[in-house]
């Protein structure tokens, strides 16, 4: 058969809203996730957590457990295989506790000390909370704070910057904000929980995985199980969520370990509870802030001190204190982040690490300065807008956080706004609104990928991107579309399986960007391959493009996406409660590819910011060291009650250097949302919160009602 | 898995039979804690007797002008009865106040006054909680308590009672009915929950074995004008950190009658009867109601995190009564 990209040339596909080309699939409940894909002579693992915070684990009572119906093996650190986690991978070492049973020690609760797998799930969950296990217990520390001796710099780049002498700039100003804000512990919790099933096939590790990166996992299982990087693969064709929580984990290992040990494939997948212990969250942060102004408030001086924890097995850093380096400008400008080691489970990135609190604290403290000076919000962030990275002195790739300002104005009706607070009253509800900025890097990494003419007038492409319910699928189906001229419905993407070749991961909010750079060049060799009018052969034609070499070309700049978030809340301060009544987020985030998906993506995010705002939060028992009430039930996550009229919108910001224009959405949704509310009920209220999340009890005011009068 | 009998029963004495003394037996309502608690290794009962089935699902007026609530009704018929919502409007507020609609479908009068506290200690079978073991210690009161008792608590115990419904019923002295294998008895709901102690694993004064047939509510003319607030930490779908149940019957500025219980603040719904005791034959007004809620709360021994309770609890007071105040001058 005869086919060519068409002798019609189809385009606009990107930019046309366009529904989830597996959508169908996946409310029909036809797509297969990880944890519910068939395979014969399955056998199930279910993990044993440690219940102390710290010491070593003295013994394992196998011998009751393994009598049990049904058990087959229990799995831990005095028979587990030996597997190695020093190691660099594609975002550095790995937390070691994917380490799993290679020692006795038990850095916090909730470390995995064994895995009974037995013939059905429900056998080894029986099993596995019927062992016994014997610990010897050291006194533990998981006391977060500011003043915890053990807080230091890491060694890590960029976590110190000092421009301009900070104290004498000070010293100098007019107006200065000095406040301290806290973030709780916070957890990603995807609907999805992770799951992997793991075999041997034809002397390759098989796994099947719910994950945000298939050649990413593969890599690091490899590494894990040092095994030829060839003869591992990952696919993880659906996946129900992931927020960052999906990288390598110990249920891949933990599965592809008994799958070894019992030559039979094997399925360990993690209780809502077990996640809150093992797939990473986003740590606390205790942010010190100091802004110094001029009346007019011009910056003199913009200092944010960030602390983060980590476990003391693993340093991870939550970034926060570099939210503002390509935000504002000012004389001087430090920046700088800490972190303490505790005896709890190393935190990871988790939907915009580092900017999620750090622009509480920055964008909550600018609303302070604004009201200092008298200066209105957004007049205050223009009146400090940046020629040039205030840090880095490098251009900016483009930079539209202004049209976001004027674009969210206009259409939120903050002209009118009166800046006084605690003056709007509807009966017992006392009314405010706030804006913040916001911002998030733009990245790239490499990719490659596939696409192939087929005879029948199709065209497929493989990538191993992940579609972590994004709509990643389908934004590379519109992708190729354009770079193909054809129509969307002529392209079948093929995504998440390792064996398609590296591609970065859905992360960094840079996974459309890397994917549809790749898939874009992989269709220009395409097109240049096929001879119009040509006959096409049965197994197709077949272009590859690889990113690598060509991403390195690319200019240093400030890249970043912005936003601009606007909030209207109404608070009781005689019961505490806080409701949000509508929300507007304006973004400068690149061509936006499925307008459709994007909303639901910044929308998302948004409410996420909300949730943060007044939700949010992870207690950890002190005497045991473990998280309290560590399920949906327990964990508030907003409710949809909780979710008012919230619209997110965008203006034109394609970014120059990438074929597409694309500059990513992953993240920048709730960056900014959680201090627009903040600012939104100190404008309600007089109140300013600046510890999240803002609950019914720190708002609450003796003899409010009095006060307030009353009426609902 | 754990296996476990079930039985589904067909009639009252039936059930009573089939489930004895079996202190390992459960009867199964909606199943919407039950079921959640067995999941998470909480309960672990040997058999379960379903008791959806029992012709208990009926609500009638009784002859005194009160009503009779069949202990199967689900919370969504409950709330939707228009005697209900007539006679005692806190109740059907109280009800649409708790869970989930799904949820609501399910759940039974009888079971939502049994249902246990959602104590993060008491649902983690990795931490002590003397409910739940009883001697283990109570980790709670040194430990993450800010939705926590302030009221009759102990040093052995400090969780809530979650229901909501149970405020209002508390509010107007409803009387539980039940049957057992000795036959029928009742217990009014204020005597229903025992007094925490050193016993917090002992819950309710049902006999072993008795089966919950029913709530009975005395007819009481002051709750056609009641009302039911509730303050939780997110709009829907969680539980009250306070909560508040009152009725109010004022002529010429003068309290009548009145009926005050808090949800969120004690083992059990905790009826204010000193607050009502107080308020009774004196003015209606805002200084009033704060001070009968001073009143009530004197005896409140807040932990170091839910102190926000006692002033949460008195913002209430005065929020509602006051409503009810103007209401009832329109």
């Amino acid at each position: 058969m005869t086919t060519t990209t068409g002798p019609t040339k189809v385009t606009g596909a990107v930019g046309a809203a366009h529904t989830r080309v597996e959508g169908r699939d996946k409310v029909t409940g036809a797509a297969r996730y990880a944890g519910e894909i068939p395979f014969a002579d399955l056998a199930h693992g279910w993990l044993v957590l440690s219940t102390i915070a710290r010491g070593r684990v003295t013994s394992v009572e196998a011998e009751p457990v393994l009598a049990m119906p049904g058990v087959l093996t229990v799995l831990h650190h005095g028979n587990a295989p030996r597997v190695d986690v020093d190691y660099q991978g594609l975002l550095g070492s790995p937390d070691p506790v994917v380490g799993v049973f290679q020692h006795d020690r038990v850095p916090f609760a909730g470390w995995p000390v064994a895995l009974v797998v037995a013939e059905t799930s429900e056998q080894a969950r029986e099993a596995a909370e019927s062992l016994v296990v014997h610990y010897d217990q050291e006194p533990h520390d998981i006391a977060f704070s500011a003043a915890h001796p053990g807080s230091y710099t890491p060694e890590a780049d960029g976590m110190r910057t000092q421009k301009g002498d900070l104290e004498a700039q000070l010293a100098a100003s007019t107006h200065v904000v000095d406040a301290e804000y806290t973030t709780p512990e916070e957890h990603h919790s995807p609907m999805e929980p992770h799951a992997a099933t793991a075999r041997w096939d034809g002397g390759r590790l098989d796994v099947v995985d719910s994950n945000q990166g298939s050649s990413w996992v593969a890599d690091e299982l490899s590494k894990v199980f040092s095994l030829d990087p060839g003869s591992v693969r990952v696919r993880s064709e659906h996946v129900g969520g992931a927020f960052g929580s999906k990288g390598l984990r110990v249920h891949q290992v933990l599965a592809a370990m008994a799958a070894t040990v019992l030559d039979r494939p094997v399925r360990v997948v993690l209780t809502r509870r077990q996640m809150f212990s093992l797939v990473g969250y986003r740590s606390p942060t205790t942010q010190r802030v100091r802004l110094g102004a001029e009346p007019d408030g011009r910056l003199r001086a913009l200092d944010h001190q960030g602390l983060s924890l980590s476990s003391t097995i693993h340093e991870f850093i939550e970034p926060s204190a570099g939210f503002g380096r390509p935000m504002y400008d000012a004389d001087a400008h430090h920046t700088h982040t800490r972190v303490v080691r505790l005896d709890v489970p190393t935190p990871t990135w988790m939907r915009a690490p580092g900017e999620a609190p750090g622009s509480f604290a920055l964008e909550c403290a600018l609303d302070e300065l604004a009201e200092k000076c008298g200066v209105d919000p957004i007049a205050l962030r223009l009146r400090n807008e940046p020629e040039v990275g205030p840090v880095s002195g490098l251009p900016f790739s483009s930079r539209n956080l202004s049209g976001c300002f004027e674009e969210g104005a206009r259409r939120f009706g903050w002209a009118e706004r009166d800046p006084r607070p605690r003056v709007r009253r509807e009966g017992r509800w006392l009314i405010g609104t706030g804006m913040a900025a916001a911002t998030f890097p733009v990245l790239v990494g490499p990719a490659t990928a596939g696409v192939t003419a087929e005879a029948d007038g199709t065209f497929t492409v493989r990538i191993a991107a992940a579609d972590v319910g994004t709509g990643a699928r389908t934004a590379l189906t519109l992708i190729a579309a354009d770079a193909l001229e054809v129509a969307p419905e002529r392209i079948r993407v093929r995504v998440a399986d390792s064996d398609f070749g590296f591609a970065m991961i859905a992360g960094g909010s840079m996974g459309t960007r890397s994917w549809g750079w790749a898939v874009t060049a992989a269709a220009r060799e395409l097109r240049d391959k096929l001879v119009p009018g040509g006959d096409i052969p049965a197994e197709g034609i077949t272009a590859k493009a690889d990113t690598g070499a060509l991403l390195g070309t690319l200019a240093q700049k400030e890249r970043h996406s912005y936003g601009a978030q606007f909030a209207e809340v109404a608070v009781d301060v005689a019961s505490g409660e806080v409701r949000v009544r509508r929300m507007l987020g304006i973004f400068a985030a690149g061509r936006i590819i499925n307008p459709l998906t994007a909303r639901s993506q910044l929308t998302g995010g948004m409410i996420w910011g909300l949730s943060m705002a007044l939700h949010e939060e992870a207690v950890r028992d002190q005497a045991t060291g473990a998280p309290v009430g560590p399920d949906l039930a327990g964990y508030h996550v907003a409710a949809h009650a909780d979710v008012p009229h919230i619209e997110a919108d965008w203006v034109d910001d394609p970014d120059p250097d990438d074929p597409v224009g694309i500059k990513g959405i992953g993240e920048i949704g709730i960056v900014g949302a959680a201090a627009a509310i903040a600012n939104a009920v100190w404008h309600a209220t007089g109140v300013r919160h600046r510890n999240l999340p803002i609950r019914p009890d720190r708002v609450i005011e003796d003899r409010a009602t009095e006060a307030g009068g009353s009426g609902a | 898995m754990r296996d476990f009998g079930y039985q589904r029963a067909h009639d009252v004495p039936g059930a009573v039979a089939l489930l004895g003394a079996d202190p390992d037996a459960r009867y199964l309502g909606g199943g919407t804690n039950l079921v959640d608690l067995m999941k998470t290794g909480v309960e672990r009962p040997a058999l379960l007797v379903d008791v959806r089935e029992l012709p208990l699902d009926g609500i009638e007026s009784t002859d005194d002008g009160g009503l009779r609530v069949g202990a199967t009704v689900t919370n969504s018929d409950l709330a939707a009865h228009p005697e209900v919502r007539r006679r005692y409007p806190a109740l059907a507020e109280a009800v649409l106040a708790g869970a989930s609609g799904q949820l609501r479908n399910m759940a039974t009068v009888g079971g939502n006054l049994l249902q246990r506290t959602r104590c993060g200690y008491f649902t983690d079978l990795s931490k002590p909680c003397n409910k739940r073991t009883p001697g283990s210690g109570c980790s709670a009161v040194e430990g993450e308590h800010h939705n926590h008792a302030i009221l009759g608590a102990t040093a052995h115990c400090v969780a809530i009672h979650p229901s909501d419904m149970g405020v209002a019923l508390t509010a107007f002295d409803a009387v539980v009915t039940y049957e057992t294998v000795d036959g029928p008895g009742q217990s009014p709901l204020a005597e229903f929950y025992l007094p925490v102690g050193e016993t917090p694993h002992l819950e309710t004064a049902l006999p072993p074995g008795a089966l919950i047939t029913g709530v009975t509510l005395p007819p009481a003319p002051v709750a056609a004008r009641s009302r039911y607030r509730k303050v939780r930490e997110r709009a829907s779908y969680a539980f009250a950190i306070g909560s508040i149940a009152g009725a109010l019957d004022v002529r010429d500025g003068v309290v009548r009658e009145v009926r005050v219980a808090f949800g969120a603040v004690a083992s059990r719904p905790w009826r204010a009867r000193e607050a009502e005791r107080v308020l009774t034959g004196g003015p209606a007004t805002a200084e009033a109601f704060a001070a009968a809620a001073d009143a009530e709360l004197a005896a409140a021994e807040p932990l170091a995190d839910n102190a926000y309770k006692v002033t949460l609890t008195r913002n209430l007071v005065v929020a509602l009564l006051t409503e009810l105040t103007e209401e009832a001058a329109r």
